[in-house]
């Protein structure tokens, strides 16, 4: 009785895995050509890139980093998609929580509790990344307008707008980065765990995983969750079964932003206590990869996260002997390589899967 | 003669829109979202450079840029069409994929992080004609006639008939015969050599390759395109209508009447209210982004 079960856990388990596991080997066959063709060693310029990102505190504290803000982008990514939305637009979203962040964190009088300050900060910047998502949720779930093209559009005015608002008005003069926060600081990794020291790492990051929870439980465990995926999987039938399509949309949408705001924080309360123009350029975009090799899957994100941010440190690492844009090659190929092999791979397995039912029924027959 | 400044500026402007935009009402008419036109404009660049870098003379950079945005739009191509990949997905990950490589190739090529040595471009500097020395630039030319021969070709011919029938229903196209997927095919490689050639018109206009040229113009070639309704003389127009701001605002920049950045906006802006619908609503090709 228990086969099929079993046959199913190994099946979605291959079904997870084998597309990103082929991914990344499709993306080091390409790395190994792009590092013989600058006459390098592959296998030197790989150990060197796993030296420099695990391989000691500082590196890896840099990698956490950086993966804090790469799990909220590809959560934002996972959110909306699970609903059949592409949000392209966490780069401007990420950057508005950022940017509200340090405005509260300004705000504050130096005397505000610790807690409350940070609480207030990461409120304002889900807040704002929630408004910039809710733009293109509404014009969707109300006009029909394709939200890849509203995200897209609302990228460029968001950063216009807020490098607007930051060369004219607030920036320290010769910068392009607002004053020091009064209140809203959270605590580097450093301040315990003093082989971090220097690295960038902050408690943020438990913030970030957290945030993965809540959006696992509010998937796969509420009515809303499963309205949503619902609406994702099948639009016509979620509505035929009573659910409001377009409310879930701009649901999803704000949930979204909100997830993307939420990484702003990173920078912002964790690392420099000021919003700066471009603080976490690209982010948003590689949060399109995390999602995608993650599955939209808030655990399988995590892994993604620690992967692309291994990745962005590794360039750094291995600059001496290859150019570190070698690494955002490697990204982008990850990225067309997961969702070239994704379909194929489903179509393979489902072929197999078929296959296997056929030959159960025909020994049940016999 | 301030006019004629205005107008020529305008021009010169517009020429990487007009030809990215063309590209892009073939890719969208034959169903494949054009999300890679930036991409293949800023590969069209580069190329056009070390052609000419290399190869000594404009021409050659001009075949290089056609050759970048050919595998450009094969590796498109391949993802979408072959392995039915998703085409929001592979267009963005080509845009990071050119930003990557074209910086790679950078210091490969010329040991810089930033830039590219000087090349020529097909001069007229020294002729002095002043701007009017840009339209002995054969690319100006391909920019100016590409939309309306396309339109000509989209619905003054059976060839158009048929390109049209695909991006709005391909299953019944196919019925009647008309190959599809060569279809798609050919129009996502046509779309990577036009969007390259506007991108070779920046880098040959600007005589060196810097990192990240292109800017956002294929998204503003994408915004003209659904601005334009996918109709290649209104696209031709959006593109016009953007480039006239542009220079607009380079003129009025000692006046100081609105910020610059907010001129940049118009493009971006202009596109959410046309997919709102707010006058008139701008409807895509009814199987765009469904490639089979």
């Amino acid at each position: 009785m228990s086969a099929p079960r079993e046959h199913g856990i190994l099946m979605r388990a291959a079904q997870a895995l084998l597309a990103p596991v082929l991914a990344v080997a499709i993306a080091m066959v390409v790395g190994d050509l792009l590092i013989l063709t600058y006459g390098e060693s592959p296998g030197t310029v790989y150990a060197l890139l796993l030296e420099g990102t695990w391989g000691n505190a500082y590196g890896f504290g840099q990698v956490l980093y950086k993966t804090m803000t790469l799990i909220c982008t590809g959560l934002a990514f996972a959110y909306a998609a699970r609903a059949g939305l592409f949000n392209v637009g966490a780069e401007g979203q990420l950057a508005a929580g950022g940017f509200a962040a340090a405005l509260i964190g300004l705000a504050l009088p130096v005397a505000t509790p610790a807690v409350a300050a940070v609480l207030l900060c990461t409120a304002g910047a889900m807040g704002a990344g929630a408004v910039t998502g809710a733009v293109p949720g509404v014009l969707r779930a109300r006009f029909g307008a394709s939200e890849v093209i509203v995200t897209i559009m609302l990228n460029f005015i968001v950063l216009a707008l807020l490098n607007y608002a930051v060369a004219s008005h607030l920036a320290v003069p010769e910068t392009l980065h607002t004053e020091v926060m009064q209140a809203g600081f959270v605590s580097r990794l450093g301040a315990f765990l003093p082989a971090f020291a220097g690295s960038a790492a902050n408690l943020t990051i438990v913030i970030a995983v957290i945030a993965a929870v809540v959006a696992w439980w509010a998937m796969f465990r509420t009515r809303s969750g499963f309205e949503l995926r619902a609406v994702g999987l099948q639009p016509d039938a979620a509505e035929y079964g009573g659910v409001n399509v377009p409310r879930t949309w701009l649901r999803a949408m704000i949930w979204s932003g909100a997830f993307a705001g939420l990484g702003g924080i990173n920078f912002v309360l964790g690392y420099k206590h000021y919003y700066e123009e471009g603080f976490a350029a690209g982010s948003g975009f590689l949060g399109i990869a995390v999602a995608l090799v993650g599955r939209n899957h808030p655990l399988g994100i995590i892994a993604a996260a620690l992967l692309f941010a291994t990745l962005s440190q590794g360039g750094l690492a291995v600059n001496a002997l290859v150019p570190k844009q070698l690494v955002d090659i490697l990204q982008a190929v990850v990225i067309l390589a997961v969702a070239t092999t994704v379909p194929e791979v489903q179509r393979l397995l489902q072929r197999a899967a078929s296959a296997a039912v056929r030959r159960g029924s025909t020994e049940q027959t016999t | 003669m301030i006019l004629l400044a205005f107008v020529l500026q305008t021009i010169r402007i517009a020429i990487p829109y007009l030809l990215a935009a063309a590209g892009g009402v073939i890719s969208e008419r034959v169903g494949v979202i054009a999300l890679g036109l930036e991409g293949m404009m800023l590969a069209g660049a580069f190329g056009a450079v070390l052609g000419s870098y290399y190869g000594g003379s404009a021409w050659v950079g001009l075949a290089c840029a056609m050759l970048a945005g050919v595998i450009v739009a094969l590796i498109m191509a391949l993802c979408t069409l072959r392995y039915r990949a998703d085409q929001v997905v592979v267009g963005i990950a080509v845009n990071l994929l050119v930003i990557g490589a074209t910086r790679f190739f950078l210091r490969l090529s010329f040991d810089s992080a930033s830039n590219s040595p000087r090349v020529d471009g097909f001069g007229g500097e020294g002729s002095g004609l002043g701007v009017m020395a840009s339209f002995s630039n054969p690319i100006v030319w391909i920019g100016l006639l590409a939309l309306p021969v396309l339109g000509w070709l989209l619905f003054r011919t059976p060839f158009g008939l048929r390109v049209r029938a695909v991006g709005e229903k391909p299953e019944a196209a196919a019925t009647l015969g008309v190959p599809v997927r060569s279809l798609q095919l050919r129009g996502l490689l046509l779309c990577g050599i036009l969007a390259s050639l506007g991108g070779a018109y920046l880098a040959l206009d600007q005589h060196q390759f810097t990192d990240s040229m292109t800017a956002g113009r294929g998204f503003i070639a994408l915004a003209a395109i659904i601005f334009g309704r996918w109709m290649p003389l209104r696209v031709a127009a959006a593109c016009l209508l953007f480039a006239a701001a542009e220079t607009l605002q380079i003129q009025l920049q000692g006046a100081q009447l609105v910020p610059s950045q907010f001129v940049e906006l118009i493009p971006y802006v202009l596109t959410i209210v046309a997919l709102a619908g707010v006058v008139g609503k701008s409807v895509p090709p009814a199987a765009l982004g469904k490639a089979q």
